[in-house]
């Protein structure tokens, strides 16, 4: 803790060069150590130049004097190289500048550039947590509440549907929906919410838009939009949502959302006809204001319609998403000028919201910075949560205004290795933990529940778990002839193979134990989900003195044998079964996991041949349904059972449809029960649809359920109100970072060790000497 | 000279139509524009639609090499060969599949890369040459025995090795300079002694063993041995004769390698996180971004080329013997 205290004394102008007086204890316990600890000069490289060279002074002074002050000087000369203007208050290994040691600032990394920042294309996890903090929709997920549940953003309430007959009638929420002809979400928004500075929204003297209109020449000098020197804003609108929801119909903007929502929102495929139909220029300006939607209707200022063509009760979920936040007019027309995209000036790049945070630098080659939004509103934190969430410390700052922290820097680590090794220094705030450095992290301890390693206890690390909302699966072919279908046999084959890939083993070898086996399509945390006894598979699991176990392989091998392979050969014919991997992975892990599948189906006698291609091709399998056994995943859109039973509904078949349902699973008694379960609230009547749909797949076992994936994330102790909420992007206004501890620990943790330097140099040194003996033996030796 | 020049520009045409050729092929017939857009657009919810409309925003709606629908010099030039590979080399890179500005990109990431090649290179050569040149000096000796055995182990060892071993070591157990990062100007120093201290290191086991051979083949010439008879002592002998003369290879080995300087390291790059010409090249392999692979493919070509030119050109700088004809 020391050093931390020297740090903090030292932080301010005030102190600076106190440490070479020799009145600090710390600063005696550095020197002494040999160590810069404590070595503080000016923050200019003159203070550093000027005490090297008053230490070369003393260099040369008396020899006592000299070998001490000597070894001060090889660190100030390295801190003067190393550190430049820096100055040396930081560690010498800190990726910071020294003047951001104590600064509110939340440190993560990202590993792959953002392809999207513009809200419509967005559809990432790593663009999410750059989008999710600037742009707002209407809803959001309640922070702290499980399960999880939306609430308000912008909107004074959460929209609720109203449903009408196709009289015209008003209908309940329990109305089934082939008698809804149309839903209609009023929603009204908080007034007075103000867009971030953007130069899209400043305006002249005159109230006239300062930079609209600009010609190519004025554009061409501007590379960022730090190059405009006026910002303005103005307070959100109803028609921005609206304009948003026009822009998922734009003709030059991909919007991986637009064909799915053109079966809902009344009139957006008609937009999308008469959008492909305008004449734009090369920027592809269009002023979405001028063309109507039929089912998007600006009400007032602060209130707007969304109209659906049927029920479709989930659409409120969509509502959460960044597809849905607004976007003001002045901004597209800003960045449609001819010469911006040239110049990378577009909305994809630079974002305009009205959320707490705003993105300062867009450097994806090295960092992304967001910083607090001037104008944000200041939402207040959450103050609803659980016992145990207050037992947390997670309502310590109920009602405070929001966000904590000043500013977010996202670092760019390519690799895992520097990433975990930086984080450890102190350097970032948070972790995921990468198989390599799983073991340094974590252990289990008697009972199978994962510790953190002493290594970690000590730094004060924190460890939070969680099960994604993901599946991980192995996936049948359905139209296959071997392996799909509804005949007996092959229902029997799918079971057997189901018995014998034991996911707890691949779990525990491939995964450290972060997973959790799948019993059906529905994670936890979904409405629907069943905890164990109800939920579990009987094809696959079998009661042994109460406990659920995988069954044996002589129970795959029985099936195998009603299906008519004994031995994993067909009985009529004596040919072995062989059965083909379709899959696109490759490399040393990939083989490892291949040989494991083999040994599996060894189990049940059947010969398993890996087919291994390029992503291309086997997406080109998947389409033309070709592949026969396939591994594939899923993670949730939105919390709802309808997410992931989409995902086998007959009509969404990837040859069919070239939808989501990827195994092409038929079956028109789960799609009559999917159909009813969509449209139905949560409650325990959808639920008894929910069981009878999981038990019709646990039969048929279109998929090998897999597993769903545990989250391990690490925190360091000053970073606070953390709490795994798997369906919110916008979590960085929660967060709470305490600067003063974090200093500390880093200063305590990153003391440069400087002996193996010496040791080295001493080396190297000593390893001259025998060159020296042997060039003057050579010299002194007489000619031979 | 000139002459030459010219003609060995000349000559640098068809293989860059060569690789410009092979590079398309690899690129656009064994991926088609539609596995691209699928590639681009993601898993979740793509449909016929988003491709297409995705090959249209990107000029991919076009046919490959012949177009039949276009009339007279369009059937060539309404293709997309011609308009993503003709247009390299006029320079104009265009824009990545992304949506990116490459020229742009180029010309900003090119420093990051120089400033790790250009200190490496010159610590490298110093070094190299004069750990080659004791070793020659102390030729069959232990010095020079250890010497070579020390340079063999320091070749067999990956250079994935020293970039973690350094990083492990350096930044994270001595904790004295940042494990990776960047940053501009003049911080950026902080974050480049380690990637120059590694790619040296890396680099030291084979560059000392070259040029130790060749300050060898010197040592073993007439006029060394002149220069001895005359009675000039050793160290005048190595470095007013031998160290002169061997820097002719060196040299010419050094200048052709100079051009490439600017593609930067894929892999030191990774590690480092330095956002260099590397590191851009292996994002863009890695998310399948071939607009970004085809032309740094065509600026290695190019630079390639460049740097055989300037080799030929500085034979005739540092040895007056030869003359370029």
């Amino acid at each position: 803790m020391q050093g931390g205290r020297i740090l903090q004394i030292c932080s301010g102008q005030i102190c600076s060069g106190q440490i070479w007086s020799g009145n600090s204890t710390g600063r005696e316990d550095a020197s002494a150590r040999g160590l810069p600890v404590g070595w503080r000069p000016s923050n200019a490289v003159a203070g550093v130049i000027a005490r090297a060279t008053a230490l070369l002074g003393a260099c040369v002074g008396g020899p006592a004097r000299r070998v001490k002050t000597c070894r001060r000087l090889l660190p100030a000369i390295l801190c003067a190289l190393l550190l430049g203007v820096a100055g040396c208050e930081a560690p010498w290994n800190s990726p910071y500048p020294a003047a951001d040691a104590d600064r509110n600032i939340f440190y993560d990394t990202f590993s792959e550039r953002p392809k999207h920042l513009d809200p419509v294309s967005s559809y990432s996890e790593n663009e999410a947590i750059f989008n999710a903090q600037i742009y707002e929709p209407v809803v959001q997920y309640h922070y702290l509440k499980r399960p999880y549940a939306l609430e308000p953003l912008t909107a004074v309430t959460t929209p609720e549907p109203t449903y009408y007959g196709f009289e015209g009638e008003v209908l309940g929420p329990d109305a089934p929906g082939d008698t809804i002809a149309r839903t209609v979400y009023r929603i009204t928004i908080q007034p007075g919410i103000e867009y971030q500075p953007h130069p899209a929204l400043a305006r002249d003297d005159a109230g006239a838009y300062r930079y609209h209109g600009l010609t190519k020449a004025e554009i061409a000098g501007r590379k960022k939009l730090a190059d405009f020197a006026h910002s303005g804003s103005r307070e959100l609108k109803a028609q921005d949502y609206v304009y948003q929801i026009k822009r998922l119909v734009h003709p030059r903007v991909h919007s991986p959302v637009a064909g799915f929502m053109m079966k809902y929102i009344k009139g957006l495929s008609e937009l999308a006809e008469t959008l492909a139909a305008v004449e734009t220029d090369k920027a592809g300006y269009i002023d979405l204001r001028n063309y109507p939607l039929d089912g998007v209707r600006v009400v007032d200022d602060y209130t707007f319609e969304i109209e659906l063509t049927e029920k479709y009760p989930q659409f409120v979920y969509w509502l959460a998403m960044n597809f849905f936040a607004p976007i003001p007019w002045e901004a597209d027309a800003f960045y449609r000028q001819a010469g911006m995209a040239e110049n990378n000036l577009t909305l994809d790049w630079y974002p305009i919201g009205t959320g707490p945070y705003m993105l300062t630098e867009n450097n994806p080659n090295r960092r992304m910075v967001l910083a607090r939004n001037p104008n944000f509103r200041g939402e207040p934190y959450p103050d609803e949560g659980s016992e145990a969430d207050r037992e947390a410390g997670l309502l310590a700052d109920a009602g405070k205004p929001m966000p904590f922290v000043d500013e977010a820097h996202f670092l760019l680590e390519k690799e895992a290795i520097p990433a975990w090794n930086k984080f450890l220094q102190g350097y970032y705030d948070a972790s995921g933990i990468v198989s390599d450095s799983f073991d340094q992290a974590i252990r289990f301890n008697t009972s199978g529940d994962a510790a953190l390693t002493p290594q970690m206890q000590e730094k004060g690390i924190e460890l939070k778990t969680s099960v994604t909302t993901s599946i991980f699966y192995l996936g049948f072919n359905m139209a296959d002839e071997v392996i799909g279908g509804d005949s007996e046999r092959a229902r029997k084959i799918r079971q057997a193979v189901s018995i014998a890939i034991d996911f707890e083993e691949f779990i525990s070898i491939f995964l450290n134990g972060r997973g959790v086996t799948a019993q059906g399509p529905l994670p936890p945390g979904i409405f629907g989900y069943r905890e164990a006894p109800f939920g579990v598979n009987p094809y696959v699991y079998k009661v042994v003195d109460g406990r659920y176990e995988r069954k044996s392989a002589a129970d795959a091998r029985a099936l195998m044998a009603e299906a008519g392979y004994v031995d994993g050969r067909d009985v009529e014919t004596g040919e072995p079964l062989v059965l083909y991997f379709d899959t696109y992975s490759g490399g040393a892990g990939a083989k490892a996991v291949f040989d494991w599948y083999r040994k599996q189906f060894e189990k049940i006698g059947v010969q398993l041949v890996i087919r291994g291609t390029d992503y291309n091709r086997f997406q080109e399998k998947m389409r033309n349904g070709t592949a026969q056994i396939y591994s594939w995943g899923w993670n949730a859109d939105y919390p709802d059972p309808e997410n992931f039973y989409f995902l086998l509904y007959g009509p969404n078949a990837k040859v069919l449809s070239q939808g989501e349902n990827a195994s092409n699973y038929q079956n028109p008694e789960f799609d009559r029960l999917f159909l009813r379960m969509k449209s139905m609230p949560n409650g325990p009547e959808r639920q008894a649809v929910i069981d009878e749909m999981q038990a019709l797949v646990q039969r048929d076992a279109p998929w090998i359920w897999g597993y769903y994936p545990m989250a391990y994330s690490l925190y360091h102790q000053w970073y606070l109100n953390n709490k795994p909420n798997l369906m919110a992007r916008n979590t960085l206004k929660y967060k709470r970072i305490d600067p003063v501890i974090r200093a500390e620990a880093r200063t305590r943790w990153n003391t440069p060790v400087l002996w193996p330097v010496w040791l080295t140099l001493g080396v190297l040194a000593a390893s001259i000497l025998p060159a020296v003996i042997t060039y003057r033996r050579a010299q002194r030796r007489t000619a031979r | 000279m000139i002459a030459y020049v010219i003609r060995r520009l000349a000559f640098a045409l068809p293989i860059l139509i060569g690789v410009n050729i092979l590079t398309f092929t690899l690129f656009f017939v064994v991926n088609t524009p539609d596995d691209m857009a699928r590639l681009q657009l993601g898993q979740k919810r793509v449909t016929e639609e988003a491709i297409q409309k995705w090959k249209a925003d990107h000029g991919y709606d076009v046919p490959v090499v012949f177009n039949e629908a276009a009339q007279g010099t369009q059937k060539l030039t309404e293709t997309i060969f011609w308009r993503e590979s003709v247009r390299l080399f006029a320079f104009e890179f265009g824009q990545s599949d992304s949506g990116r500005d490459i020229s742009s990109d180029i010309r900003q990431r090119m420093w990051p890369s120089l400033a790790i090649a250009v200190p490496t290179l010159m610590v490298g050569l110093l070094l190299n040459i004069t750990f080659a040149l004791t070793l020659a000096f102390f030729r069959a000796t232990y010095i020079d025995l250890w010497g070579v055995i020390l340079c063999v182990a320091m070749m067999s060892i990956s250079g994935l090795f020293y970039i973690i071993g350094g990083q492990f070591l350096i930044g994270k157990l001595l904790n004295l300079v940042p494990i990776s990062g960047f940053d501009t100007g003049l911080n950026a120093a902080k974050f480049l002694v380690l990637p120059v201290i590694v790619s040296v290191l890396g680099g030291i086991g084979g560059g000392t063993r070259w040029y130790r051979t060749i300050f060898l083949e010197e040592m073993s010439r007439e006029y060394v041995k002149t220069a001895r008879a005359k009675g000039l002592r050793e160290p005048v002998v190595m470095f007013r004769h031998v160290l002169r003369n061997g820097l002719i290879p060196i040299l010419t080995g050094v200048v052709v390698i100079l051009p490439m300087l600017f593609m930067g390291s894929l892999i030191t790059e990774a590690f480092f996180g330095i956002p260099g010409l590397g590191s851009y090249t292996i994002d863009a392999i890695q998310r399948q971004d071939f607009a970004i692979v085809r032309s740094m493919v065509f600026l290695g070509s190019l630079l390639y080329i460049v740097g055989l030119i300037l080799t030929d050109i500085s034979y005739t700088v540092v040895d007056p013997r030869v003359r370029l004809n």
